[in-house]
């Protein structure tokens, strides 16, 4: 069957993301200049207005800053999994990325710790999700 | 800062009904709105040379000012319409005086009007940021993020936040204009289904049809007006501006920096008020607002209201009409419009007693943007 829900919108600027998504192992943009990451990838550092990065891994650990638990769909490609939650999590290396926990709803807590996992949603896009540790 | 406390004040206030009102354009309720405070301020409309609006929400336009000023039949000589969002109904406010102050205009409607029942509502479903991916859909996505973090380090549950919609309510059912007015128990509260967890029905506004406006004028100009003005003594705005992702802080609110400089401005503190209208969209943003306003401490938010001191009745009389939450989910207008009738004592059944200061907040985005007015009765404080 094929994937239904909505899938990234891929640019120049977060393609090399995605793609280390894609390869399960994650990467984020690290300004050559100012030396801190940002998230989500945008063409200037947020910090210095840089436009010299390198991609480097990240660990991929982090804790969730917060979540909810979406009971109303909005969307006909998200009928099935109400309730679902989604969360924004706060890598070890600083930024934070939007994503779900996996495992039971009612057990998520904000400040816990979680570690990324990849789902290979279509042949061409991964999502990255967390999962509890 | 140049204070122009006293200086400028609100003469006239209008609204329409709210709820659906079915073949009624933005525009045009924004026409009926401005009509009406004419009406109430006893001013030719002709008179009006600014118009400044919040563009509707359910469906962005260009020159949305310019076509409701042909539809009142008169040439500006201001006019825009300012991207604050729900902040920009006050920011309006403040734009017309600071026109005034400049000496190029000198009697503003400034209006909001909106048609998302009998329009679009796609506005309100559609994806948050570039994460509908993971689910994010709806205003309501970022609200509920900053809620849980908050009942999470606060140690608070839903329940909690539940004497701000019960109190919306007492207030709206006073208000025969108000579009939820059956009295609401804390069981029904808690009963109302989940929307985004922690938020539940009761937590959330409702989108409504309808349009406010409001007159702004300098305080000579007043004098030979038939209404009471009530003077403008304090404007903010402050604005976390990121998005839910990358902003660095979500329990500390714009409403901090806005709030601050309004009430400076008016040379008062939270002990000087007498009631507020806050922008309650979700049953978080007021509790919020109160705390960054210095109402209470960071954290206190919900032990402050739980007394019920923003109930009819109550220490701090707050959102008089019933808010977004039981009047009409209209984004933030019809708050500084009841801050005005209240102030004026014209509220009959919800009137309150003491009116002498009132501070009106509005918000926008997802807590994005933010802004205040100190309302007196009084030209000095
Ligand atoms: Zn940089």
């Amino acid at each position: 069957m094929s994937y239904e829900k909505p899938l990234p919108t891929i640019t120049p600027a977060n393609r090399p993301f995605w793609d280390s998504v894609k390869a399960h192992k994650m990467q984020l943009p690290k300004c050559k200049k100012c030396n801190k990451f940002h998230a989500p990838p945008r063409e200037f550092c947020p910090h210095c207005l840089s436009e010299e990065f390198e991609w480097k891994a990240v660990s991929g650990r982090g804790e969730v800053y917060s979540f909810a638990v979406m009971h109303q769909s909005y969307n006909k490609a998200f009928d099935k999994d109400v309730p679902y939650n989604y969360a924004v999590v706060q890598l070890d290396e600083g930024p934070r990325l939007v994503s779900n926990v996996l495992g039971p709803n009612d057990q998520i807590r904000v400040g816990e710790k979680v570690e990324v996992v990849y789902d290979d949603v279509t042949p061409e896009i991964t999502l990255h999700r967390f999962k509890r540790v | 800062m140049i204070n122009i406390a006293g200086k400028y004040c609100i003469v006239g206030v209008g609204n329409t009904k709210y709820g659906k009102l079915p073949g009624r354009s933005p525009e045009s309720l924004c026409v009926e709105a401005i009509r009406n405070a004419c009406l109430d301020a006893g001013l030719d409309k002709n008179t009006i040379d600014a118009v400044v609006t919040k563009e509707p929400t359910s469906a962005p336009s260009h020159l949305f000012s310019t076509r409701v000023a042909q539809q009142i039949g008169v040439i500006p000589k201001v006019t825009t319409t300012l991207d604050q969002a729900g902040a920009s109904n006050i920011g309006g406010v403040a734009y017309a005086m600071m026109m005034m102050e400049l000496g190029l205009c000198t009697v503003a409607a400034v209006a909001f009007g909106d048609n998302p029942i009998t329009g679009s509502r796609a506005t309100y479903s559609r994806p948050s940021g570039e994460w509908a991916p993971y689910g994010l859909f709806a205003a309501v996505s970022g609200y509920a993020l900053t809620a849980q973090r908050y009942l999470q380090l606060y140690d608070k549950k839903n329940k909690d936040m539940a004497p701000w919609p019960l109190g919306d309510r007492k207030w709206a059912a006073m208000n025969p204009n108000a579009c939820y007015q059956k009295p609401m128990t804390l069981a029904d509260h808690q009963a109302s289904r989940w929307v985004v967890e922690p938020l539940h029905l009761f937590d959330c506004t409702s989108i409504q049809d309808g349009a406010a406006a409001v007159l702004v004028t300098s305080v000579e100009r007043a004098r030979d007006l038939k209404s009471k003005p009530i003077y403008v003594h304090g404007y903010g705005q402050g604005h976390i501006a990121w998005d839910i992702q990358t902003r660095p802080e979500y329990l500390v609110t714009g409403a901090k920096y806005s709030g601050e400089q309004a009430f400076k401005q008016a040379g008062i503190t939270a002990k000087d008020v007498d009631f507020c209208e806050l922008y309650d969209c979700f049953s978080i943003v007021p509790i919020l607002t109160l705390e960054d306003y210095g109402f209470c401490k960071k954290g206190e938010g919900c032990d402050f209201i739980a007394d019920n001191k923003t109930h009819p009745g109550g220490a701090l009389p707050c959102n008089t009409s019933g808010g977004l939450l039981s009047e009409t989910g209209m984004p933030g207008m019809q708050l500084i419009v009841e801050g005005v009738r209240q102030a004026r004592g014209e509220c009959g059944q919800r009137q309150i007693p003491k009116h002498r200061i009132g501070v009106v907040s509005n918000q926008g985005g997802q807590l994005h943007t933010h802004s205040t007015l100190v309302l007196s009765t009084e030209a000095k404080l």
